[in-house]
Order: structure tokens, then C-alpha cells, then sequence
């Protein structure tokens, strides 16, 4: 059993937060507020994290350090304690070292994108190059045109892996603590230029308040439509990181007189300060001020992945060579930065079951970790043009979340108890938890969580219409060129054996379990109790 | 900028920086928790 703890409380903050702070609060939130009212938004937004978004970060905080105490630091055992030892459980916790490995796998790909970029932008890749060139730079990129791609990966991996290897407190916690500081000073810096943005300068045809104006004025009428709230509960729960089973890890490692109650909040208020002051500030203005409102609402329609990797670094171009360099290492950092300080909090619950239940050393744990995202995240990489990196994206990187996360809610405030549920949250508290939130959790959050699957089902872009393949049939059914109905059935193929390969972990991981189960009845397991 | 515009993005970037702020404070303000004994937690006095 591992008996590691953190180094500090700010290096744990710092470390859970970083864990929430991602890509997608630069990438994903501008292109979500655009798309959904620009300022009105932020009404649904921010409700949403108060309902949402705040409860399940109590309630993971707490199993975490609940099931801390009897020495399990992944979910399968954490949950099979909190439901008092139902089997079923433990196999609903399969899901949080899943998600945790399958997002892994494509995720630290695109985090070697940012480091690539960071080289590119600070070796002068995109000078005197055009808009279409900077382009299509990306799209060779990914299409492994050269070796770079796979060099910047297995750097990634190895980078990943390593850290891992020297623990919370010398590894993890580290990394946080150069990260995040990191991560906001290049924000800052992002922000004030983009702000800053004057109409007629530097090539720029709108001033950056353009896009400031575009992003922040109300639309009140979109407050009524239920699709905007939709994509705001979709936006808080997929920011925070709820739902992975990293959160109930990284509290695992609390001692037991430790607070959760301000920790969840402090870190939770952490990762809004990044997404809603700094991740607003730099895409959307800057993009706006070259681009206009008109063309950058039609690039976000499918994310923000486009403008910030595609359109950004020849934007900063026309800032001048120096200022171009700057910006593109900022940019670019500041995603990279907060690309691993996430990544490394999803190894962390692979790494806890393994050493928990097979008694694996940290460095074996962290290499194995390392292996499997290389062999797990290779489909991602060698067929990225084929869909599979968007197919574990969407299964594992979305649907597994919410699935996790509402079942997760009804064990700890139906089956656990709200009353034990509550005494755990706010046991030991450095701060009043106002008693509205024993209620929200009982109530309102579940029902929040039960309406976003409902609407995440069914749609013409839900899960049951991705399951039926709709949308290749469709492209299917339109298209006339021999080449293009080639691709689109290679495509087919790969989507379905990726899903293939997915049910296929998670059956792999959810036999692991049964192992580990067996083998503690074996042994006649008795949990160490920690008291500290 | 517009008025409006402006008002919202203050309000929302108001509040997440004060609670943000607020937050991590206390937890920079609040020192460890106290250590346990552990001669007093294995061996209670008349225990």
C-alpha cells in the first residue's frame, strides 16, 4: 500500500487545479460563449458551477479523502467503501482509471502539439509565411508529414512518465508549483497584449475591445433558451475535471485531519479565475481584432482547437519577429503547462490501483502508465486523420465523465447517506460550508447531472446518433467521388475499432478489478486505518 | 466599449477574481493542521 503524502497545502491547490485547468479553458470556453449568447453566457455559466460544479468537487474531495483512510487511492475500492462493499461499485469505479487512461492517451498528444509549437515559435517556423501556409503547417503536422509529430510525443511521454516516477510530493507537486505560476504570467502577458489590441497597428483591423465587446455583451434572450444552459452545465462539468476519478485520488493522499471544504473551493475559484478572466482575454480578441466577428464565429463553430493552433501563430506574426516569439512560446506554453499539470493528474489513479492492489513500485507503476498511453494513444497518432482521436475524445473525454459523475452523486448522497455525506465534507473545514450545499447535493445536482445525460443522449449530435454512425452515413449519402466514399468507409472502420479498443480496455481494466477483489478476499484484507 | 459589455465582463471577472482571491488566501493564511500524537493516540492516558 503507498503511504504518500503531499508536500504542502498551496502545492496541493496548486496541483488540483492545475488537474482542472486544461486546454479547454483557453480553447473550448471563448468558442462555448460565443456560440451561446456571448455575455449571457456567463449567467447559465456560472449557476451551473454553483449547482454543479462546486457540489461534486465537495463530494470527490471527500470520497478521496474517505477512502484515504482505509488505504484505497483509486475508485474502484474507494467507491466499493462508500457503498459498504456492494460488488456492483467497484466496477461502476472501473470507470475512474478508464477515463484516466484513455484521455491520457490522446491528451498527451495534443499536449506534445503545444510543446512542438513552442519550438516552432520560438525557432521562427511561421516567419514570412502566410495565413494558409500557417494552416496548412497544422494539418501536416497531424498528418505526420515528418517525424516531428512522434518526436514531440514520445518527449511528452517520457516527460509525463518521469515525473510520475518521483511521486506527489517531488514530482507532482513540483510541477504545479512551476507550472501554474507559469501558466498565468503568460496569460497576463497574452491578455494585455490582446486587450491592448489598437485598430490600424500591427496589421489588426478591429481594436481587441471588438472582441471584448462580441464575447461580453448580454444577449438576454439566450438565458431562456435550454441548449445554452446545456452547454454551460457541459462547460463547468468538463473544466473542473469531475467525473475522471483524478480529484478523489489527488484527496486520497490528505491526511485525515486535513480540510476539504476550502481546498475544493479554493481550487475549484482557481481554475473559473483561469477560464472565465484569462481564457476570455486572449483567443477571442486577438482573433477578432484580425479576423472579425463574423469570420471568427464561423471557425468556433467546431472549437477553439482551430483558431489557437491554426490561426493564432500567424496572427502573432504581425506583431514582429521578437513580439511573434514571445507570444507563440506564451501561448503555446501556457497550453503545454496547462496540458501536463492535467495529464499528470490522470497517471496518478493508474498508478494508486496498481500500487494498492498488486503492491507495485511507484516507478514500475509510473513506467507501466507511460507504456500503456504509448500503446493506447498510437491509434490516436497514427490514424488522427481517421477520427480516432475525436472517438476516444467523445467516449472517453465526455461521455464516461457524465456517466461517472451522476452515478457517483446518487452513491454518496442516496446510498452513502447525505448525513454521513455531509459530516464527511465538512469534517475538519477551514471554512463554513453554507448547509444550502447539503441540499443541492441531495437534490438539485443530481437532477442537473440526470438532464445533461438525458440531453447528451439524445439529439441530433448525441450519443445514440454517434452510436448509429449517423453522421458518416449522412457524408456518406452526399458524396459522389469515388476517393472521398473510400475515405469516409476507412473511416467508418477505424471509428468502430476504436470503440472496439475502448470497450476493450475498459473490460480489461474492469477484470483487474475482480483480480484485486479476489485477491484480497484471498488474503483476508484488512484496511490499514489511517487516523493522522 | 460598450456599456453593457463592459458592466457584464467587470461583474463576472469582479467575482471570479474576489473569490479566487478570497479562497486562496485562507489557504495561504491557514497554517497545517495539528499533529497527533501519536504516544497520546496509541497509548490514552488510562487507557
Amino acid at each position: 500500500m503507498s503511504k504518500e503524502n503531499w508536500g504542502s497545502r498551496v502545492g496541493l491547490v496548486l496541483a488540483m487545479a492545475g488537474n482542472a485547468v486544461g486546454l479547454g479553458n483557453f480553447l473550448r470556453f471563448p468558442a462555448q460563449a460565443i456560440q451561446n449568447g456571448g455575455g449571457a453566457f456567463i449567467i447559465p455559466y456560472l449557476t451551473c458551477f454553483l449547482l454543479m460544479g462546486l457540489p461534486l468537487l465537495f463530494v470527490e474531495w471527500s470520497m478521496g479523502r474517505y477512502g484515504g483512510k482505509y488505504g484505497d487511492h483509486s475508485t474502484p475500492f474507494i467507491l466499493n467503501n462508500i457503498s459498504g462493499g456492494r460488488a456492483l461499485w467497484k466496477y461502476v469505479g472501473v470507470f475512474g482509471i478508464f477515463t484516466n487512461l484513455a484521455v491520457a492517451a490522446y491528451y498527451c498528444y495534443l499536449e506534445s502539439w503545444t510543446l512542438a509549437y513552442v519550438w516552432r515559435s520560438v525557432s521562427g517556423a511561421f516567419t514570412g509565411y502566410d495565413s494558409m501556409a500557417v494552416s496548412q503547417m497544422f494539418t501536416d503536422y497531424v498528418s505526420l508529414g515528418t517525424a516531428e509529430p512522434i518526436v514531440f510525443w514520445l518527449i511528452c511521454l517520457l516527460l509525463n512518465t518521469w515525473i510520475l516516477s518521483r511521486g506527489l510530493a517531488g514530482g507532482v507537486e513540483v510541477a504545479a508549483k512551476v507550472g501554474m505560476p507559469m501558466l498565468i504570467f503568460f496569460g497576463i502577458f497574452l491578455a494585455i497584449r490582446g486587450i491592448t489590441l489598437k485598430e490600424g497597428v500591427d496589421g489588426a483591423i478591429y481594436p481587441g475591445t471588438e472582441g471584448l465587446n462580441f464575447l461580453w455583451t448580454p444577449q438576454f434572450d439566450s438565458i431562456w433558451d435550454f441548449k445554452v444552459w446545456l452547454a454551460a452545465a457541459g462547460q463547468v462539468f468538463f473544466t473542473l475535471s469531475v467525473g475522471m476519478g483524478s480529484i478523489q485520488c489527488y484527496a486520497s493522499y490528505l491526511r485525515q485531519r486535513d480540510d476539504v471544504a476550502l481546498n475544493a473551493m479554493s481550487a475549484g475559484w482557481m481554475n473559473e479565475f483561469v477560464e472565465v478572466v484569462l481564457g476570455a482575454a486572449i483567443l477571442i480578441p486577438i482573433s477578432v481584432g484580425y479576423l472579425g466577428v463574423e469570420r471568427v464565429i464561423e471557425m468556433t463553430q467546431t472549437g477553439g482547437l482551430g483558431l489557437g493552433f491554426r490561426t493564432l501563430p500567424y496572427l502573432f506574426q504581425q506583431w514582429g519577429p521578437i513580439l511573434a516569439a514571445l507570444a507563440g512560446m506564451a501561448w503555446f506554453g501556457l497550453l503545454f503547462f496547462a496540458g501536463i499539470t492535467s495529464s499528470l493528474a490522470m497517471g496518478t489513479p493508474v498508478m494508486g490501483f496498481l500500487r494498492d492492489e498488486f503492491g507495485w513500485k511507484r516507478e514500475h507503476a509510473a513506467w507501466v502508465f507511460g507504456g500503456l498511453t504509448l500503446l493506447l494513444g498510437a491509434p490516436t497518432v497514427f490514424f488522427f486523420q481517421y477520427g480516432v482521436f475525436d472517438e476516444y475524445d467523445y467516449w472517453a473525454g465526455s461521455v464516461s465523465l457524465v456517466v461517472f459523475a451522476m452515478l457517483e452523486i446518487i452513491l454518496f448522497a442516496w446510498i452513502f447517506g447525505m448525513d454521513k455525506g455531509w459530516a464527511e465534507i465538512t469534517r475538519n473545514a477551514d471554512i463554513r460550508v453554507p448547509i444550502a450545499y447539503k441540499y443541492i447535493i441531495k437534490y438539485i445536482t443530481p437532477i442537473i447531472l440526470i438532464i445533461v445525460f438525458v440531453g447528451s443522449l439524445l439529439g441530433e449530435g448525441g450519443i445514440l446518433a454517434k452510436i448509429a454512425n449517423k453522421d458518416i452515413y449522412a457524408a456518406l449519402e452526399k458524396a459522389t467521388d469515388p476517393v472521398e466514399i473510400a475515405e469516409l468507409k476507412k473511416k467508418h472502420l477505424f471509428v468502430n475499432a476504436s470503440r472496439w479498443l475502448l470497450v476493450a480496455v475498459f473490460a480489461f481494466i474492469a477484470y483487474l478489478v475482480w483480480l484485486a477483489d479476489r485477491k484480497r478476499k484471498r488474503e483476508g484484507y484488512i484496511p490499514v486505518i489511517r487516523n493522522d | 466599449m460598450k456599456t453593457a459589455a463592459l458592466i457584464t465582463m467587470l461583474l463576472a471577472n469582479g467575482v471570479v477574481i474576489a473569490m479566487a482571491g478570497y479562497f486562496f488566501w485562507r489557504v495561504l493564511r491557514s497554517g497545517p493542521p495539528d499533529e497527533v500524537d501519536e504516544e497520546k493516540a496509541n497509548f490514552p492516558r488510562g487507557g
